[in-house]
């Protein structure tokens, strides 16, 4: 286990940032961290990088706890904060070699690695210009390449693809994927497709507590208690008699003449429905399924 | 602790700051010693440097703020302050590589005015005729009002977000310890305690100095004010962690 999290609370004054939170991240693993804006994503990764301490509970980064040993956490970590914070008026290449010396590279060794972080991060051409002058896309490729200097075991990165564009997301998205193959990644975001797209696991937290902690193809199981389907007829029309149909839970009225019907999943209504639709009279125009989608299940697991 | 010392001298000198700082310092302090009738050593009649040391403090009220707002504001407003306290450094490291950059910033200003003693040891009559013990004691003095200032403008940066912000608290924060004491031990008072109030104030102690005389009570006084100062920036920078 290169990242064990301990029933870590953080309390600020009387609010519950993070409260008794517990995962662990193998090695060789790209941890999706989700959540809504506030779950405590940020805060829980301020703690495994040693800014904050935790109130209770500890975080371990290989075998380092962050409440003993900060410093030996912090050579194990690359961190790319939230807003990729960067010294805007240095070179490129003059901020990494600034990262390098604080992370105790020097000289040869650290010219090596700032040849191949460069390549790596795709910034060969980039890398003597200011950082004031780069775009925000190759601004987060120097984030990154500023967390990998030091080629640490562990990468914690705080949303890094917010505010760029679809291109530069799946630019920065491959980059962490091919990053990821030998180390551990933890990488915090919203977006629901981004964890389907680069991460093996999810773990997904509201209002600082732990909802959903799965394997990414098992998460769109976790929540098939009911299944749903959007009914659209010519006319408004009364449902009630949908209530003689066996399975069938509730339903919503979203437009006069749309509803949301829920069933029980294990039961097929669909042909019960258009049976009734044709006794009743009903001119039914589209009958389709909704995808329980990761959206879906992150919505309702993070509904507050 | 030698890396961040090494980015904040490089980032002085990249900025415009820096050199606009030591510019309007050197040329002010050269148009009161040489140019401006009421202080320029020439009409004044004796060979010595006093008006560098007496006006010097003066314009380090201003000249040493605007070097040391940014040190921690920048940080905090950019976020950057993140970056640097997860790397694997000790937060006084941080502190003491910043405060020795702004430091060393405060010795390139003082240097070029040594061309002056070289100046009026020339000009006395005879040639030599200057207080050359006095003038190094005074030296001395200012090095270390400068460092005092110094380590209250980066404690003054490490509360705010704001470089103004920052450079008025630091300004003020020095003046007050600089003569505000002093100002307040002038206050009629027929017991010895003004005599108490004023050797709080740096005024007093750079006064003693000047004389040629270093005392220890005047060094253990400028050292702990500096000591001070730093220790509450490490304070105010550890209360994240609160």
């Amino acid at each position: 286990m290169s990242v064990i999290v301990e029933q870590l609370s953080k309390i600020y004054g009387k609010q519950k940032a993070v409260n008794n939170v517990s995962f662990e991240v193998k090695s060789g693993e790209i941890l999706g961290f989700l959540g809504p804006n506030g779950a405590g994503k940020s805060t829980t990764m301020k703690i495994a990088t040693g800014y904050i301490p935790p109130s209770e509970g500890t975080i371990r980064v290989c075998g380092h706890d962050v409440r003993k040993d900060s410093m030996a956490v912090r050579q194990n970590i690359g961190y790319l904060p939230e807003h990729n914070p960067l010294y805007l008026e240095m070179y490129v290449k003059e901020y990494l070699q600034f990262i390098g010396n604080m992370q105790q590279i020097k000289g040869k060794k650290l010219r090596k690695r700032l040849d191949e972080i460069i390549s790596l991060c795709g910034l060969e051409r980039e890398q003597s210009k200011k950082i004031a002058q780069l775009s925000k896309g190759y601004r987060q490729r120097v984030g990154l390449a500023q967390a990998l200097i030091h080629d640490p075991p562990v990468l914690i990165l705080d949303e890094p693809t917010t505010g760029l564009d679809p291109n530069q997301i799946v630019e920065i998205r491959n980059l962490i994927k091919e990053i990821g193959r030998e180390k551990t990644v933890i990488f915090s975001t919203h977006i629901m497709q981004e964890v389907q797209a680069i991460c093996n696991r999810a773990v997904i937290i509201n209002l600082g507590e732990i909802v959903a902690d799965s394997a990414v193809s098992e998460l769109t199981n976790l929540q098939k208690s009911e299944s749903i389907f959007l009914l659209e007829f010519e006319q408004a029309v009364a449902l009630e008699p949908l209530q003689e149909i066996e399975g069938i839970l509730r339903w919503e009225q979203l437009t006069p003449k749309q509803y949301k019907v829920f069933a029980q999943p294990e039961k097929e209504v669909r042909g019960e429905i258009f049976k009734m639709a044709g006794e009743k009279g009903w001119v039914l125009l589209g009958l389709r399924q909704e995808e329980n989608s990761l959206e879906n299940i992150f919505q309702q697991l993070t509904k507050s | 602790m030698f890396t961040i010392f090494q980015k904040e001298i490089r980032s002085f000198l990249s900025s415009l700051i820096a050199y606009m700082v030591l510019i309007v310092f050197l040329a002010g302090i050269g148009a009161f010693v040489w140019i401006f009738p009421d202080t320029n050593v020439l009409d004044y009649g004796y060979a010595d440097m006093d008006t560098v040391f007496r006006l010097s403090p003066y314009l380090f009220l201003f000249f040493i703020p605007a070097i040391t707002m940014r040190s921690f504001a920048e940080e905090k407003k950019s976020g950057t302050i993140e970056l640097l306290f997860t790397l694997p450094v000790r937060d006084w490291e941080i502190i003491l590589g910043k405060y020795l950059a702004g430091l060393a910033l405060v010795l390139l200003a003082i240097l070029p005015t040594v061309l002056y003693y070289y100046s009026i040891y020339q000009l006395g009559e005879p040639v030599g005729n200057i207080d050359t013990a006095g003038t190094i004691g005074s030296y001395i003095g200012l090095f270390l009002l400068g460092a005092v200032f110094t380590s209250i403008g980066i404690f003054a940066s490490s509360l705010t977000e704001n470089q103004i912000t920052a450079f008025i608290l630091a300004f003020f924060l020095c003046f007050i310890i600089y003569q505000g004491f002093g100002l307040l031990a002038s206050l009629d008072d027929s017991t010895g305690f003004s005599y108490l109030v004023v050797q709080l104030g740096i005024e007093h102690h750079y006064a003693t100095i000047r004389k040629g005389l270093i005392d220890s009570r005047d060094l253990v006084y400028f050292f702990s004010l500096i000591f001070l100062m730093l220790l509450l920036t490490k304070t105010v920078l550890g209360s994240r962690k609160w």
